[in-house]
């Protein structure tokens, strides 16, 4: 991944792709200006939208997986309707069906969007990089395994892996096992454990994350 | 038959796991985008019909936010919002502004 977020790697870079990405921060400088000049959008309406992207990470996600490892009720509230369950931490998802997948000793679930990058980002933020790729969308549907391997992720054989493929208006967040070693933890540090990778489904929780 | 977005199931090389933040120019387009469609002038879905539709020849071409800054572009045209005409002179007036300050922004 080169420093323009590109699917394909580059062994040299070339001047021609230099002037192609120069182009585009120029268009997009431009497009905003003009927006902006006509009133359609205003500069602070972006700054805002700027600065809510930035605010919201992981640890969203993380607060609504730490509940539910330790309140069975919220639990059963997750699994029944996500985006009710989020909104109780004020997570609002208006235009997306959320749905929470339970991983157990015997189904580990992961998360992916074929087609382009839909993600829960009221939950998780913006997508990594990674999960944008032409590579991990390719091919976590064919060969899981292999994938999460490269993440570090070994699952023993018996675990049945399930691949879900996101759209723009279902989106998923894995609910990953809490720890066995973890009962001395309160929420705040159940938190913790709770990484952006567990949530799309390519790590396992751990107390050695 | 498949477009360029339609990966799923293809063959791919190992994926790339580098964690990369998002420039200014990237985020600020995110944002823009966010703006728009908040406002219901182009919907998530036009958004994703609009880069679906880029051959491979852009798809493949671009890296992810040069594609929503490519769909911006078209929608905005295709809407009425917007010029080409208009949309190149600003580039134009950008590029001098680059050249002249090297940076972006405007005073």
């Amino acid at each position: 991944m080169d420093s323009f977020g590109h699917d394909h790697s580059h062994d040299h870079p070339h001047q021609s792709d230099d002037k192609i990405h120069a182009y585009y921060q120029i268009l997009g400088q431009a497009l905003k200006e003009l927006l902006i000049e006509k009133g359609i959008v205003s500069a602070s309406e972006i700054q805002y939208a700027m600065e809510r992207r930035e605010a919201t990470t992981p640890a969203n996600g993380a607060k609504v997986v730490a509940r539910a490892w330790l309140d069975s009720e919220y639990r059963k509230r997750l699994f029944m309707d996500a985006n009710s369950a989020a909104a109780e931490f004020g997570i609002e998802l208006p235009t997306t069906h959320l749905v929470a997948l339970e991983n157990t000793p015997k189904i580990h679930n992961v998360v992916v969007c074929t087609l382009c990058s839909c993600y829960p980002r009221d939950l998780l933020g913006l997508p990594p990089a990674w999960y944008k790729s032409k590579a991990y969308r390719s091919r976590v549907v064919c060969e899981p395994r292999e994938v999460l391997k490269e993440f570090g992720t070994l699952l023993p054989d018996d675990v049945e892996v399930r691949v879900h493929d996101s759209t723009a208006d279902l989106r998923y967040l894995v609910v990953p096992m809490r720890p066995d070693d973890t009962d001395d933890l309160g929420e705040d540090a159940l938190r913790s454990l709770i990484t952006r990778d567990t949530m799309i489904g390519v790590a396992l929780a751990g107390r050695t994350i | 038959m498949r477009g360029p977005h339609d990966v799923g199931g293809l063959d791919s090389g190992p994926i790339d796991l580098a964690e990369y933040s998002l420039t200014f120019w990237e985020l600020q387009i995110d944002a823009i985008r966010a703006v728009i469609g908040s406002k219901g002038i182009v919907s998530t879905h036009e958004n994703r019909r609009t880069i679906e539709q880029f051959g491979h020849e852009i798809y493949d071409t671009l890296s992810y936010y040069e594609r929503w800054t490519a769909a911006l572009q078209r929608q905005m045209v295709d809407k009425g919002i917007l010029t080409q005409d208009e949309i190149d002179k600003k580039v134009a007036q950008l590029r001098i502004r680059f050249q002249e300050t090297g940076d972006l922004e405007g005073p």
